[in-house]
């Protein structure tokens, strides 16, 4: 089990866009196999830079209305949000190393 | 140091695995971080897997087969191969976390990587309405318009199972039949959301920050068309993932690994290569386990006939070097 918050589309506001914190949301569903296989990863960056970055998980199948404003169409989908707003996206289950670059500059 | 190091989590890898680690040879299997369990994991029903009268979901196959492998003692890690070297008695096999793993043998098991179709704006729309996965991503194209491209299994089988979510699927072929057994082609004739546009082939990817819709070019009289849509999917075949092995693997001129006839005995003495990057042809889950088995027996054969003081010092197989 992933050690990472759930977000919904009720909390979102207050636990993503108005934190002062970098925030990555792990968009995810049980019936995707490649989310499975991508969340260990998700859960070992956050516990190695958890003064960098917060990641929370939101499950679309349970909260449609945040998976269509942020226009998924391929999950996992990563987004980081700072200040209410988008900066990042990374698509796809991809090996740690890979993700930490494209997430080098919020984990620096 | 290992007496076996299997690389890959498909069908073959662990079907090589189980007959390893019930020959003794207590292999390590390396699965990928990401992609453990290979295509299959992507996969929904599987109604040709022998054994399975009523059919089973493609992970649920995978989940058995790891289980069965490890059952026998197969030690799996789950991490990336990110060098090999395989010359000389001793194999080195470095992964993404740094560890260095000794062997004797190695079975090399990477399957293949799906083909894109390189068209300059696929990458940059690739996830945002370009797919090549319909289990992860259909469910995003409710009452919507997608195209499949393609006309093998994977394209059918894809075509029908997002008509689960979709309100329309064209299939877009660049031939006028297709490749896909009878039964996948017949499910996909008879779904009255399924589209057949024949002879089409992809030239266009339109959209700004999501797919918008397609431009595709007859191949027979070369007239374009374009088709909206909000999702495209590519289904149209797989290349052997050989990158690990380029330069010390021979290869042959379709870019599978060359084995010695039936065998799956590489160029190079103690490193087999199983299933789909070995398979032009055939490619199917029961095919790569046969492939599996082969590996796993002609590895055993050849640590058989290994001096006694060199299987001695794999038999004490520490984690790492």
């Amino acid at each position: 089990m992933s050690t990472a918050q759930d977000v919904t589309d009720a909390t979102f506001a207050d636990v993503v866009l108005n934190s002062s914190d970098t925030i990555m949301v792990d968009f995810w569903a049980e019936w995707c196999g490649p989310c499975r296989a991508v969340s260990p990863i998700l859960d070992a960056i956050a516990a190695e830079h958890s003064d960098k970055i917060k990641i929370v998980k939101l499950n679309v199948d349970d909260n449609p209305q945040m998976a269509m404003k942020y226009q998924i169409t391929s999950i996992p989908a990563m987004k980081v949000f700072r200040g209410g707003e988008v900066v990042k996206t990374v698509i796809g289950a991809k090996p740690k190393p890979a993700i930490e670059a494209d997430l080098a500059e919020f984990l620096a | 140091m290992r007496q076996v190091i299997i690389v890959g989590s498909g069908p073959a890898g662990y079907t090589a695995a189980i007959y390893a680690a019930r020959a003794n040879l207590h292999p390590l299997l390396i699965a990928s971080s990401v992609e453990a369990g290979g295509e299959l994991m992507k996969t929904t029903e599987v109604e040709n897997y022998p054994g399975f009268a009523d059919g089973i979901q493609g992970p649920e196959l995978m989940m058995a087969m790891q289980a069965q492998a490890e059952r026998f003692g197969t030690e799996i890690v789950l991490d990336d191969v990110t060098n090999l070297e395989l010359d000389g008695e001793v194999k080195r096999v470095t992964l993404g976390n740094g560890d260095v793993h000794e062997a004797l043998t190695v079975i090399f098991a990477t399957g293949s990587a799906y083909r894109k179709l390189g068209l300059a704006d696929e990458e940059r729309l690739s996830g945002h309405g370009v797919s090549w996965c319909a289990t992860c991503d259909g469910f995003f194209f409710r009452q919507k318009t997608i195209a499949v491209v393609g006309g093998g299994d994977s394209a059918m089988e894809e075509a029908t199972f997002l008509t689960r979510f979709a309100e329309k699927v064209y299939v877009v072929h660049r031939k006028d039949s297709l490749r896909a057994s009878k039964a996948m082609q017949d499910r996909a004739f008879n779904d009255p959301k399924i589209e057949f546009l024949w002879n089409k082939e992809v030239a266009h990817i339109y959209g700004d920050d999501l797919v918008t819709g397609i431009g595709v070019v007859d191949t027979v009289d070369g007239t374009e068309s374009t088709i909206d849509l909000s999702g495209l999917f590519i289904a149209i075949g797989a290349d052997p993932r050989t990158h690990l092995v380029h330069g010390q693997l021979d290869l042959n001129a379709d870019g599978t690994i060359a084995v010695d006839g039936r065998s799956s005995r590489t160029n190079i003495a103690g490193v087999f290569a199983a299933g789909d990057v070995i398979d032009p042809t055939y490619r199917q889950a029961v095919t790569a386990a046969g492939s599996g088995t082969v590996a796993a027996l002609d590895a055993e054969h050849y640590l058989a006939a290994l001096p006694k003081e060199l299987l001695a010092s794999a038999e004490s197989q520490p984690a790492t070097v």
